[in-house]
């Protein structure tokens, strides 16, 4: 049989946000697949340029309208260090609160959307009617229900009362028997099982090879997380037990999704019994630098690198993001191999895909015939006259 | 369009009236609207209680739903999905972003906005918009749908 090439995207009903997958088809198993991005690409790294330090908190928090709080940690980390701050406890506890109820919500809404894309969308409903308890929760504490702004250079904005955060404590504990529930239904519903297991298939080399992160690494076995392997904030005062599953298929993403919400639960109780009283802030100066950074944090998806170039000025120089779903995306074409037609929306679904993370990068290359637009020579060549004509750097 | 006073055209008007199809296209955005345009087909909000059902294909919707500000490479792509639309078609443009840009105004590939592009009925302000004001915006909508 000839193989057929067809295209997903990026208005399909299996996707819920743009991006475009080409898979070549032998029948009804697919031959191979490859992704096309760039559809969300906003400039924001361009963008973070133009605006002062303090501006830039507000762009990187919009990179990604799930996990806000992680990109603007991420990037309030690496000023920081170059700031040389010494941030308050308090403040590294607060932040790190909004960092786990954030997984929460963003944990609950995947495992909506993965049972959606299975056609169980009963539990879609039960799942996100819970995540509007933690939607409340973030909007009581930061006043929005998605981008919080919480973050500022040396601390956090708002301060809370022992009610309010009282108030997190038994929310977050109703929400457990819920969780639960999530766990013991993915492994008793017979429908459910049938449509994850053996699904999606990454091995455990090939997700160390294709670099995969965050609960798609950790379903294949891969112990990374870096609020264990590499930590920031306050995690190395807390117990944080990685969640690794054996199983590299979709049902184990799953299951380590579904675990790690109660985990969260964990580490949010540690946090509300240690959070120390005391100043929730310091002073930061306007100019940063010269110097670079990069920060690695542990986002809902995986983890996040953010880089900085800071040139002595209160304006960035370069900024770069590399979003978990970018790192996820060869990943996913690998499971596609040799996988059946009718998986691609679970497949798709199983790595927790975020596009507005992930458009970042600028394809130079033609539409139509895939051929590059521009050379890797015209590329430097157009680099170091760029340079030279606006920053008087000779190349 | 003319108006019509027909048995046919009131029956139109008043299915469309009592069930608008939505479809959900991402122009670029940072998924936090999106993400709240789903929230609101959830139980705690529930737009379905007024017949508004989330449709995958612009063949079958009457109100399309922006979010984002539109980018190059999304300009061409809300065009098309705008003309796939059978007639009469709505569009909102939900967030601060798909209403004139916001934050990335200005950004080298940005188009400021989903009215640069298509015609808008109806904006609506938010960073990300809460699910409560997609739904009024619908309501707003249909009201003025009943008017016309």
């Amino acid at each position: 049989m000839s193989l057929v090439n067809i295209s997903v995207g990026p208005q399909h009903p299996a996707l819920k946000e743009p991006i475009n997958f080409t898979f070549t088809l032998d029948g009804e198993n697919i031959v191979s697949a490859d992704a096309r991005i760039g559809y969300a690409h906003r400039g924001i790294e361009k963008g973070m340029e133009r605006g002062n330090y303090v501006q830039g908190m507000f762009l990187t928090e919009r990179i990604c309208g799930i996990c806000s709080h992680a990109h603007s940690m991420a990037y309030v980390l690496g000023v920081e260090k170059l700031m040389q701050l010494e941030v308050p406890k308090r403040a590294q506890y607060i932040r790190a609160l909004l960092g786990e109820l954030e997984r929460l919500h963003s944990h609950l809404l995947w495992i909506g959307v993965a049972a959606h894309e299975v056609g169980f969308d009963t539990i879609f409903m039960y799942s996100w009617k819970d995540r509007e308890v933690v939607m409340d929760l973030l909007e009581e504490l930061s006043g929005n229900r998605v981008n919080y702004a919480v973050n500022i250079f040396g601390g956090v904005k708002r301060d809370y009362t022992k009610e309010q955060l009282d108030n997190v404590r038994a929310k977050v504990l109703s929400l457990k028997s819920r969780m639960k529930y999530y766990i013991d239904m993915a492994t008793h519903e017979p429908s459910f099982i049938a449509r994850f297991r053996d699904v999606g298939m990454l091995s455990h080399n090939k997700a160390i090879e294709l670099g995969a992160v965050g609960p798609t690494a950790r379903g294949s076995g891969v112990p990374v997380d870096h609020r264990v392997t590499d930590t920031f904030l306050i995690y190395d005062e807390l117990k944080v037990n990685m969640i690794v599953e054996e199983g590299c298929d979709a049902m184990a993403r799953y299951d380590v999704h579904a675990r790690e919400l109660l985990e969260a639960v964990k580490i949010i109780e540690q946090i509300l019994d240690q959070i120390p009283e005391g100043p929730i802030s310091v002073k930061y100066p306007r100019k940063v630098g010269p110097g670079e950074s990069i920060t690695r944090y542990e986002a809902p998806r995986g983890e996040d690198v953010h880089y900085l170039m800071a040139d002595g000025s209160d304006k960035p120089f370069r900024y770069k993001v590399r979003a978990p779903t970018l790192a996820n995306i060869p990943a996913v074409l690998e499971m596609f191999k040799n996988s059946h037609m009718a998986d691609i929306p679970v497949i798709i679904a199983s790595i927790d895909p975020c596009i507005s993370c992930t458009d970042r990068a600028v394809l130079l290359a033609d539409v139509y015939t895939g051929k590059p637009a521009m050379s890797w020579k015209e590329l430097v060549a157009y680099s170091n006259r760029y340079y030279a004509e606006n920053h008087g750097i000779k190349g | 369009m003319t108006v019509k006073t027909g048995f046919l055209s009131r029956l139109t008007k008043w299915a469309r009236l009592h069930s608008p199809w939505v479809l959900h296209f991402n122009t670029g955005a940072c998924n936090g609207c999106d993400i709240e345009i789903l929230d609101a087909l959830t139980p705690r909000y529930d737009i379905e209680r007024f017949g508004i059902k989330l449709k995958a294909t612009p063949r079958h919707a009457d109100i399309l739903l922006c979010s984002g500000p539109v980018n190059n490479q999304s300009a061409k792509r809300l065009r098309r999905i705008y003309e796939q639309m059978p007639s009469p078609k709505f569009v909102l443009a939900i967030g601060t972003c798909a209403c004139s840009g916001g934050v990335f105004r200005g950004c080298y590939n940005i188009h400021a906005g989903v009215d640069t592009e298509i015609p808008v009925d109806a904006y609506i302000a938010g960073c990300p918009v809460k699910p409560e004001a997609i739904i009024d915006a619908v309501a707003k909508l249909i009201a003025k749908l009943e008017a016309a």
